[in-house]
């Protein structure tokens, strides 16, 4: 078996779309890892108020803390109760940072001017996307704020697994999960394969190293379309 | 001017039976836990429950008596949130993730779920006497299920009811005594919303200081749409310090549950 890209790689690659005096907003998943290659001319902004703040406190860095538990105590000495952003995490300040209501937030989301990096479950050939909910019979969909993220960007990167667990294609024809917006997304960056979304359907235009383009669409049910420029993935 | 300060106790006995209560709600940052300890001691039951994120408790909270929803479970037949459940915290929630899904099932909870976005619209029409919007957002999605859709000018919304609060309970950075209200950081979230739509609202602050002494220029809601001022004691749990021993705590367990993930993964 083919080793596919990690989550920090693909968090890597999707970072990269982000330009100078871009603004956006990181979803859930893999998009979260993007935090630490955002350029620092890129101002990420967070659904519960804050726009432009600094880098993350390493609180969901587990794997640290628990081999160093005196950084625990370092950490809350650090922390501002008042800076966490919607995954609940600690940020630090930074010049040019900007607080608001969610009123304010929601306008911004939907003002079309944010780069929006969300995760996926599913991404349609025509660019519909499923990302809040597996099942139309779920009692309590997790939409949060993805909606809004996915209808109201500037542009929509999702940043997800190629496949589920079970080698499941996640790019497909038509959704079978609950839509959360439709024609909405721009690019694909999964750990297998970048894929833009274009009217004549899903362009690939890098494979992960190691990896065909006929391999990867063993792995998607859509078809793609391979660019003249087709690539290994550029980091 | 009236004083509007006042004890938790006597804020929250404006609670009745039924009502609805409306509070900002994201992890421990802006959230009225002060309060919302005062209404679960009132005992109000029957309750509609607004708020951003309904994450069913976390135990390591309750132990030391900071904001936990799941307390609140018993008092609620109704909560609209549009992000409920914690199923991404599965391996350390799981005991109140099954309270308040046996609660779901059995018919004993309401849940009404949408957009983030469509849920603060609709606290925006509340405040201002709008009879609802057309959003955009939801449209061929769940959340346009038995709702009216409209195209206007080629576009098709969803129409959405406002949402007019009973009770606000709100918290702020500081308050004087006329109710104006400052925030600080990303506690000011929903607040300022809340505290527009509610027919009455509370807010919980630590320092409350003479009028005048606010800078008119830096406050964010004006003491019009505060009813009553509630002085948070120094030492209370929901107190920096505090809430630094929790998150501390909660820490620790997540290492621990995480060890205990990886040296017994569960069969899926």
């Amino acid at each position: 078996m083919k080793e596919r890209m990690s989550e920090e790689l693909v968090a890597m690659r999707a970072a990269k779309e982000l330009k100078d005096g871009d603004y956006c907003n990181l979803g859930i998943g893999i998009p979260q890892l993007c935090a630490s290659f955002v350029p620092e001319t890129v101002k990420v902004q967070t659904e519960n108020g804050a726009l432009g703040y600094g880098p993350l406190l390493s609180f969901a860095d587990m794997e640290k803390l628990a081999q160093q538990p005196e950084l625990i105590d370092e950490l809350m000495e650090t922390r501002d109760p008042d800076l966490s952003d919607a995954g609940a995490r600690a940020f630090s300040p930074a010049p040019g940072m900007s607080f608001f209501d969610l009123l304010t937030s929601f306008a911004m989301i939907r003002s079309h001017r944010l780069t929006s990096i969300l995760g996926g479950l599913q991404v349609s050939e025509k660019g519909d996307l499923a990302i809040h909910s597996t099942s139309d019979r779920d009692p309590y969909p997790q939409i949060g704020g993805s909606m809004d993220l996915a209808w109201g960007a500037k542009r929509v990167i999702v940043a997800m697994t190629h496949t589920a667990k079970d080698d499941t294609p996640k790019i497909v024809k038509r959704l079978s999960m609950p839509l959360s917006a439709s024609q909405c997304v721009d690019l694909i960056i999964t750990d297998l394969a970048v894929i833009e979304v274009t009217p004549e359907g899903l362009l690939l235009k890098e494979v992960a190293p190691d990896w065909t383009a006929e391999e990867v669409q063993s792995l998607t049910e859509a078809t793609l379309i391979l660019a003249d420029d087709l690539k290994e993935v550029e980091l | 001017m009236k004083d509007k300060t006042c004890t938790a106790e006597e804020a929250i006995s404006e609670v009745r039976d039924g009502y609805s209560i409306a509070i900002n709600s994201w992890g421990l940052t802006g959230t009225p836990a002060y309060l919302l300890r005062a209404l679960r001691a009132c005992g109000a039951k029957d309750l509609t429950l607004y708020c951003n994120n309904f994450i069913p408790g976390i135990s390591a909270l309750e132990e030391i008596g900071l904001a936990n929803l799941t307390g609140l479970l018993p008092q609620l037949k109704k909560v609209v949130s549009p992000f409920i459940g914690g199923r991404a915290f599965r391996n350390v929630l799981a005991e109140e993730e099954d309270i308040f899904e046996g609660r779901v099932q059995k018919g004993e909870l309401e849940i009404e779920t949408s957009s983030h976005g469509i849920y603060i619209e609709r606290f925006l029409a509340g405040a201002m006497g709008s009879g609802g919007i057309y959003s955009p957002i939801g449209v061929d999605t769940v959340i346009e299920e038995g709702k009216e859709k409209r195209t206007i000018d080629g576009i098709e919304y969803v129409f959405q009811k406002p949402i007019r609060p009973d009770i606000g309970l709100v918290k702020a950075h500081r308050a004087d005594r006329m109710g104006n209200l400052v925030y600080r950081g990303t506690s000011r979230a929903s607040n300022p919303v809340v505290a527009m739509a509610s027919k009455i609202t509370i807010v919980e602050v630590f320092d409350i200081v003479e009028t005048g002494e606010l800078d008119p220029e830096m406050v964010v809601t004006p003491g019009i749409y505060v009813d009553r001022i509630v002085r948070i004691p120094e030492d209370d749990i929901s107190s920096e310090s505090k809430t630094n021993e929790v998150l501390k705590m909660i820490i620790k367990r997540r290492i621990e549950a995480e060890a205990a993930m990886s040296a017994n993964p569960p069969q899926s």
